[in-house]
Parts: structure tokens; C-alpha cells; sequence
């Protein structure tokens, strides 16, 4: 049977996790239909079709689906659930939003952030802030998964699977989109990027994370920040690495004045290398990097930026 | 209005859990347990709801065995004025406490059921989806504000990208994050005064509903530890290391 795949795009562009996900599907069927509900979606559409393994694309188009509200998308993804084995979505807050809605509606329980498919009835997933790893079956007639997709490195392009138009649309008011901000980077994504460079509570203020900018723009890295950073104000929440956060796994994860709480962990101790900078030599950070530097951050992030 | 809080009893946030020695689930023998965090967040935007005058009542409810109980005497002392304890012991799934929580709000008929976004122990990040969508409600998850506006509720949600804003028409379902509120704490006379508020106890039979499992658990493993680092004693040591040693940066 096949499994579907909820893309997550902005009607424009698809969002690379999606990729990701295509990849954890595959381990679960050779036979991969995606869809993308949108308004004015053709080109996130267009750009789902070219992964490899995707044999159907299904496009709702529709100003229902424009905001992509979990009280419409979530019935028209239950309404087409009997003909798949699972449904699977990344597991950021667009994906988390939908997918327990999803499971409700079809009577069937959901599981969170996959990292390891064992079988199609059994997957591994992360608990209690990633310091266990659960080995869950789920016995339910269509499995509702969202997937981590730093877990899985997304599935190959240079495909173009058919298109197949979904008219069904699910008319509700109860839900009414206001408005967003969204914050523009020129930086790569925070949840894709090779290289993170991440700031803590030790920074002291919003015009210290220059310092890391500096940085960043050497290293062509993304900027990610602790919870009380984010409290603090330094930067926006959409930075927040960790349990309630974003989760990372990049190549080089850099962190500056953090202290490495547990929550902190969960969201980046899965990257290649880590390193921390942080004049507390006892700070459990330490315990997880592989290069430690026990010095002041603001002594180290000039001599940092001038030797790259 | 009246406001429905379901709250859950979970492991201390600051207690780092071990996996027990048969690798059948994590080792809760001993140690503290506490609200969850985003629960309590749930209570003190209720209780502050109520201050304003848009709240006039507030409900706290708990699916859990008899311990659970002091989660619900803690909200009450945080500001709710009663509480239901549906007793259950075991863990219990997120489908299956959303179908309980369904039953109470067909009892209560709530306004607004306020529901943290996330459990620290299962990080399963479900309930109040579900609710919603078994009762029909909208939904607006992840709140980091939260306002009555004309029958509305308007909802600021933490996205990945952002924020973003939706107006919810009542009854709602809200799921909170850490940045809605900073929960008070209880003080000694409110926690004296909730030992008196009514605690009510009703069964999953009494709500009508089945408690089964579609998920079991095999196996609860450690995570792959790290290996361990080294301290350098540079910023150039730092620098040389990332490009020769581990080959990261060019
Ligand atoms: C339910 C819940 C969920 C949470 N979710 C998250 C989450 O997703 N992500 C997250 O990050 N946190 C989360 N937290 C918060 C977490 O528990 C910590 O409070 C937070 O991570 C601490 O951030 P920090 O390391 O920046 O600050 P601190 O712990 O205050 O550490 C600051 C560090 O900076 C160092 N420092 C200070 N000055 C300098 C200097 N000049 N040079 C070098 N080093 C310096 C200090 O030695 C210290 O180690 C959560 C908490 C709860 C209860
Ligand atoms: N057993 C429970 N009793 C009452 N509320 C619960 C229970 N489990 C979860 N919740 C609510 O649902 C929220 C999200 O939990 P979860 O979906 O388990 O991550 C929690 O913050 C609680 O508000």
C-alpha cells in the first residue's frame, strides 16, 4: 500500500525538510504520493514532483488551503487517509500542528518525531528531552507519524512524477488567519544549515549577537540561540534551539556562552562536531563538545572572526 | 466564560531520567515529579483571564492515577477554583486521554479549554490537537498570546518561520508556549485554601469511555553517548583543530 506524504511549503517554495521526509517514506513503501495543499501552489508542486520515489503529486488548490489551517487541511488528509499504509509529515510547528488533528480524526494514534524506522509497524522516537530513545509498534490500521528530519538525509531529485488534482474543498470559518511575521535571513535554514552558530544567556545583550553574525556570514552558517536568549530578547523565538525548540543536526554545531541544560541538549547534541565556548569550566556543555574552549567569549569571538 | 485546564503530572524538568537496567521504560523510582511546565503555564494564563474579568470560572482536570491528585490541589492553589481528577493509572495515550478530555468537555461545556503544548516526559506534542479536533473546535496551538476580542479568541502562535496570528471563534482549544506567561508561585495561604476546593474523582466508565492502546512500547534504549572531547587552550588551537582535525571549515 502506499504512503503520503505531507509536503510543508509557503505555495512557493517547497521547504527542503520535506525532502527528509520523502526519504523515512521510502523506508516504508517504494509507492510515495505527496501532497500539497496550498493557494496558488504550482511551484511548490512542481518542485515535489522532482524527488525520486514520489510517484503522484496531489495538488489542492485552493484559497480554503491558502494559510494551510489544520481545520481544513487536517479533514481533507483524513478524507484520502483509506488509501495509505501511513502518513508522515516533518515534525516542525506546521507538521505538529496538523498531524495529531489528522490521527484524531481517523480514530488512530500519532508518533512524534521519528528518528528510525525498524519495520512498517515500529519506529524509534526520542523521549524525555532525547535522553531516551522508545521503540514504539503501533498496531493502528494507518500509522500518523512526524518525522525528525535531521535524522534522515532527504531523498535524491531529477524526477517529475505525475500531477493529479485534489478538488475536494473543506469550507470552515471557525478558524480565521490574522496575520504573520516571518523573520528574512539571508542565512541558510537553522534546521538544514552545515554549520550552526548558536548564543546564550553569557551574550548579555541583542547587539552582542553581531559578534556571532560576524561569524556566521564567514562560515556561511546559520544562527541559533538558548531559551533564555530568547527570553531575554536577544533574539527571535524562531532561533530556539532545543526540547521545545528547533532541533538541529548540522556538521558543526558552535555554542557561545550556553551553559548546556538538558533542554538545551536535546535540541543539537546529535550534530557532528560540537564545540562550546564558555568561561565556566564546569558547565555541562563541556560534557557533550568535542572541542571545549574555557575562555571569555568576547575575548575569543573577535580573534575567532579575524582567523577564519 | 469559563476556562477547562487539563494538566499533567510528569518528572521534574530538572531531572535527568535513566533508562532502567531491563530497557523496558525509564526509571521513575525516586524522583520528583511536578506539573508540567507548560501546564502551568496553562493555569496562569486562566488565572490571569480571570483577573482581567474575562474568565469567571476555571476548571482544572487530570487523567492520572492517585498522585495525580496534588497536580490538581497545585492548580487550585494557582488559581482554579475546582477540579476533576479522571482516574487512570499506567501511562495512558494521548488518543485516549484527548477522548477522556472530550467527555469532560461535553460535561462542562467550557469556553475555552487551555492545554500546554507539550508533555516533558512523552515530548509528544498531541492532546490538545486531538481535542480539538474530536470536539470540533478550532485550534491555536503553541499561544505566546493570548487575548478575547469580541467572542474571538486571537491567538499569536510561535511558527518556525515566526509568529503567526489567528482569531479562533469559541469554544477554542489553546495550547501554550513557554513565552505566553511566567507562572506565579503558589503561596502558603492558597495552598491552605485549596486543600478545601472541590476535587471531584470520575471514572473513564462514567465518561463512557474505553481505555485501549494501539501503541506499545518494545524497548527503551540509551541514547549513543558521545565520545569524549578535549579542552584546547586557544582560539587559533580551536581554529586548527576544526580545519585539520575535524575537517569542518575550510
Ligand atoms: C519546559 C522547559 C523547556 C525548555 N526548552 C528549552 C529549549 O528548547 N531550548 C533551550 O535552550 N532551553 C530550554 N529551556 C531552558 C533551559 O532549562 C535553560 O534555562 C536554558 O537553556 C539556559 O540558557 P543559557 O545556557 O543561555 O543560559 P545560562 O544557563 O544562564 O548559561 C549562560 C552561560 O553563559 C556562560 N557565560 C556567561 N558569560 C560568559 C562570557 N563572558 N564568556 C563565556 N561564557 C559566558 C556562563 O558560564 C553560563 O554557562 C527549557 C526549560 C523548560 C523548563
Ligand atoms: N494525562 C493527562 N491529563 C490531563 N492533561 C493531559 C494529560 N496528558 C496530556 N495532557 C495535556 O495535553 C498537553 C500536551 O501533552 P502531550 O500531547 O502529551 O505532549 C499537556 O500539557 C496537558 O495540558
Amino acid at each position: 500500500m502506499s504512503v503520503l506524504v505531507i509536503a510543508e511549503h509557503n505555495n512557493v517554495t517547497l521547504n527542503p525538510v520535506t525532502g527528509s521526509v520523502i526519504a523515512a517514506a521510502a523506508q516504508l513503501d517504494s509507492d510515495i504520493h505527496v501532497l500539497v495543499a496550498g493557494s496558488d501552489c504550482g511551484a511548490a508542486a512542481a518542485s515535489a514532483s522532482q524527488y525520486l520515489g514520489v510517484s503522484r503529486v496531489l495538488v489542492a488548490d485552493n484559497v480554503a488551503y491558502a494559510h494551510q489551517l489544520p481545520e481544513a487541511v487536517a479533514p481533507l488528509v483524513s478524507g484520502i487517509a483509506a488509501n495509505y499504509a501511513a502518513i508522515l509529515a516533518a515534525a516542525g510547528t506546521t507538521g505538529k500542528n496538523l498531524m495529531p488533528r489528522v490521527a484524531a480524526l481517523l480514530d488512530v494514534g500519532q508518533l512524534s518525531d521519528i528518528v528510525g524506522i525498524e519495520s512498517a509497524d515500529t519506529f524509534i522516537r526520542p523521549i524525555y528531552a532525547g535522553n531516551a530513545l522508545a521503540t514504539v509498534k503501533s498496531s493502528d490500521p494507518v500509522k500518523v507519524l512526524t518525522v525528525r528530519t535531521s535524522a534522515f538525509d532527504p531523498a535524491a531529485t531529477g524526477n517529475t512524477a505525475e500531477q493529479a488534482i485534489l478538488d475536494t474543498v473543506i469550507a470552515q470559518d471557525k478558524s480565521v488567519f490574522v496575520s504573520e511575521n516571518l523573520s528574512t535571513s539571508n542565512r541558510p535554514e537553522l534546521a538544514s544549515a552545515n554549520i550552526v552558530i548558536s548564543g546564550g544567556r553569557g551574550l548579555g545583550s541583542a547587539e552582542n549577537f553581531q559578534l556571532l553574525e560576524k561569524i556566521a556570514d564567514k562560515l556561511g552558517a546559520a544562527i541559533g540561540a538558548s531559551r533564555a536568549a530568547v527570553d531575554a530578547g536577544f533574539v527571535g523565538n524562531d532561533l530556539q534551539v532545543g526540547q521545545t525548540g528547533k532541533i538541529v543536526a548540522p556538521d558543526l554545531y558552535i555554542a557561545v556562552g550556553i551553559s548546556g541544560a538538558i533542554q538545551h541538549l536535546a535540541g543539537m547534541k546529535d550534530s557532528k562536531v560540537i564545540v562550546a565556548i564558555n568561561n565556566d569550566a564546569d558547565a555541562p556543555i563541556f560534557q557533550v563538545a568535542d572541542y571545549g574552549l574555557v575562555a571569555d567569549l568576547f575575548q575569543v569571538l573577535p580573534e575567532l572572526e579575524s582567523l577564519l | 466564560m469559563k476556562i477547562l485546564v487539563p494538566v499533567k503530572r510528569v518528572v521534574d524538568a530538572n531531572v535527568k531520567v535513566r533508562v532502567a537496567a531491563d530497557q523496558s521504560s525509564v526509571d521513575l523510582s525516586n524522583v520528583k515529579m511536578a506539573m508540567n511546565p507548560f501546564c502551568e503555564i496553562a493555569v496562569e494564563e486562566a488565572v490571569r483571564l480571570k483577573e482581567q474579568g474575562v474568565a469567571t470560572e476555571i476548571v482544572a482536570v487530570t487523567v492520572g492515577d492517585e498522585k495525580s491528585q496534588e497536580q490538581l490541589r497545585t492548580a487550585m492553589a494557582l488559581g482554579a477554583d475546582r477540579s476533576i481528577w479522571v482516574e487512570q493509572a499506567g501511562a495512558v495515550e494521548s488518543l485516549t486521554v484527548a477522548k477522556l478530555l472530550k467527555a469532560v468537555v461535553e460535561r462542562e461545556s467550557p469556553d475555552l479549554v487551555i492545554l500546554g503544548k507539550q508533555s516533558i516526559d512523552g515530548d509528544n506534542n498531541q492532546v490538545g490537537q486531538m481535542l480539538a479536533a474530536l470536539c470540533d473546535m478550532p485550534q491555536g496551538t503553541f499561544a505566546f498570546r493570548l487575548s478575547i476580542e469580541n467572542g474571538k479568541a486571537l491567538v499569536s502562535r510561535e511558527v518556525d518561520g515566526g509568529e503567526q496570528v489567528v482569531s479562533l471563534s469559541l469554544p477554542a482549544v489553546v495550547t501554550t508556549d513557554l513565552r505566553l506567561n511566567e507562572p506565579r508561585y503558589a503561596k502558603l495561604p492558597d495552598i491552605m485554601k485549596a486543600k478545601k476546593k472541590p476535587l471531584d474523582k470520575v471514572t473513564p466508565v462514567d465518561l463512557g469511555v474505553t481505555v485501549n492502546n494501539s501503541l506499545s512500547v518494545l524497548a527503551v534504549h540509551e541514547p549513543p553517548g558521545r565520545k569524549a572531547g578535549i579542552i584546547v587552550g586557544s582560539t587559533s588551537e580551536l581554529v586548527d583543530k576544526l580545519r585539520n582535525e575535524a575537517r569542518v571549515i575550510s
